[in-house]
């Protein structure tokens, strides 16, 4: 496990020397502020536009951080050849796997943290209430869907040789289950056979990662989703995530390095 | 060697160049035994053929010994290396560490290996560098940053420990991958052409570091086309060619044995006939 650890660690300092996060943080953090500074139709209820907005902004960058810190790191590895003297040493390569899994989740975790962070500060001040089991249940299941986009591009970058490729891939698979997921059955059900079977095979295949989306929750301050609910939620994205780790693991063991 | 290959050359089976006291046995800290490995290759369309890189080699490196593995690009010597390190698999035969198959991680725990060329995590300093393989080898924190001092000392790194590796000129690059070489102590060095692409100074740098080994006692394995260099340094050599092994053999004894230098000596072994030279222009 201290293996793992370690090369864990490595994925985070790079996360924290890199420019990425700085700039998306700046940015969502300018949008937010300049949207709240203003007030417009003098609506009370305009803060929670600027909720939304700001919540709108943290999936996106959480998104971007996740995909494309996740889909560099086996290429960089192979493009600066820091491959070779890590293998040399007594690490096998599903520690090496497992490791960068674990390293690009702990990011997205400390980003998570940053954002909703901010996002507390930003909403109390024009609400002066902190609903922390609403925040703390967003901001996890907002991690426990990361978990899955992570092992997801990780997957990827086995596959795809260029990081672009994998980063770009991933960001039309990841908007396709966010935004047209939850529909595909009532597509199905209006379209012929063999559609009709294939989207239905589809809807139960992928990943649901909109199951993990609770801005309407924090939005309009509703009460928070039931424990167990939320414990099902883990169980179901641990086992994708379990399922792309494992076919990570199997692809770099027979990975060519040379 | 090959019998009749060794006769064209009029030179000895590696068998009879290898010195009778060295024998491959208990003190053998590096053993290569009928090692065989193929590469696909994409011929025409799908169909692919295999290629032959490393033709049944046996080899054996002693502690305590400086051992040059030589040989013309595309010899083999890389692919051997990579089979050591467990980058990839053999196709027959095997190859031992210490004893161990080089197919078990653990086989790696003593050694230290140099890449050719390798531009190491840019973000890091040397020293975080050096702390984050000293973890994995699990070495305690004290000893760490006791083995960090030392190692950064020995590669003349210590003025530059702070900063990170992105700076660094090519020379600095390769003596911070020598000092993560270093970092556990190891047993065994395997340097894939430690002085490729520095200038003189450089070389002369990891030339003297390598010496300093020596002298400690630790055992090294390494390619280069260095030749010079490589008298100066090894024990013994040997000389791959088309993945078969042609010459093995002390340094001394193979100078003293064909009164030749070891450039050309490589370069009868590997078949090398020099054209007439030709005028150019003026």
């Amino acid at each position: 496990m201290s293996t793992t650890l370690t090369i864990a660690g490595i994925v985070i300092k790079d996360l924290y020397r890199r420019k990425d996060f700085y700039v998306l943080f700046v940015l969502t953090a300018l949008i937010t502020l300049v949207m709240g500074s203003v007030n417009l139709f003098h609506d009370d209820h305009i803060v929670r536009y600027l909720k939304e907005m700001c919540l709108l902004l943290i999936w996106i960058c959480s998104l971007v951080i996740a995909i494309t810190t996740t889909a560099r790191q086996i290429p960089m590895e192979r493009e600066s050849r820091t491959i070779f003297p890590l293998l040399a040493k007594p690490v096998t390569r599903t520690q090496v796997i497992l490791g960068k899994f674990l390293g690009c989740w702990l990011a997205c975790a400390i980003t998570l943290l940053v954002f909703y962070l901010f996002f507390g500060v930003a909403a109390m001040s024009k609400e002066h209430q902190w609903p922390l089991a609403n925040y703390f249940q967003a901001m996890t299941l907002h991690w426990i869907m990361l978990g899955v986009v992570v092992s997801m591009a990780l997957v990827g970058s086995l596959v795809f040789s260029a990081a672009s490729a994998n980063t770009t891939i991933c960001f039309v698979v990841v908007t396709f289950i966010l935004l047209l997921g939850r529909h595909l059955d009532k597509v199905a059900m209006q379209v012929p056979q063999p559609a009709s079977s294939a989207l239905e095979a589809l809807f139960f295949t992928i990943p649901h990662l909109e199951f993990f989306d609770l801005r309407d929750l924090v939005v309009h301050d509703w009460p928070p989703v039931r424990w167990l609910v939320c414990l099902k939620a883990i169980a179901y994205a641990s086992a994708y995530a379990g399922f792309f780790l494992l076919a990570a693991c199997l692809l770099f063991r027979r990975k060519a390095l040379t | 060697m090959n019998a009749a290959l060794s006769q064209d050359c009029g030179l000895p089976t590696p068998s009879q160049a290898t010195n009778p006291d060295i024998t491959p046995s208990a003190e053998s800290i590096l053993r290569i035994e009928n090692l065989c490995v193929d590469y696909r290759t994409n011929t025409s369309g799908s169909r692919s053929s295999a290629k032959r890189t490393v033709d049944g080699l046996n080899l054996s490196v002693n502690q305590g010994e400086v051992f040059g593995f030589l040989g013309p690009n595309g010899a083999g010597k890389t692919t051997t290396m990579n089979v050591l390190l467990g980058f990839i698999n053999a196709t027959s035969g095997d190859a031992y560490l210490f004893g161990t198959t080089v197919r078990e991680p653990i086989a790696r725990q003593r050694i230290g290996y140099l890449p050719e060329l390798t531009y190491y995590y840019k973000f890091l300093s040397a020293e975080e560098l050096l702390r984050f393989y000293a973890r994995i080898f699990k070495i305690p924190r004290a000893e760490t940053e006791r083995r960090i001092d030392q190692v950064l000392k020995l590669v003349e790194l210590e003025h530059a420990r702070k900063r990170q590796i992105k700076t660094y000129s090519k020379g600095m690059q390769q003596r911070v991958g020598l000092a993560q070489a270093l970092i556990n102590d190891p047993d065994l060095l395997i340097l894939d052409e430690p002085t490729s692409g520095l200038d003189p100074i450089g070389r002369m740098k990891v030339r003297e570091i390598i010496q300093r080994l020596k002298t400690e006692g630790k055992t090294v394995f390494f390619s280069s086309h260095e030749l010079g260099e490589v008298e100066t340094v090894c024990d013994r050599v040997a000389i791959l060619d088309q993945g078969r092994l042609k010459l093995e053999g002390r340094v001394s004894d193979l100078a003293e044995q064909y009164r030749l230098s070891l450039e050309q000596l490589f370069l009868k072994v590997v078949g090398y006939s020099p054209s007439k030279p030709t005028h150019l222009p003026s």
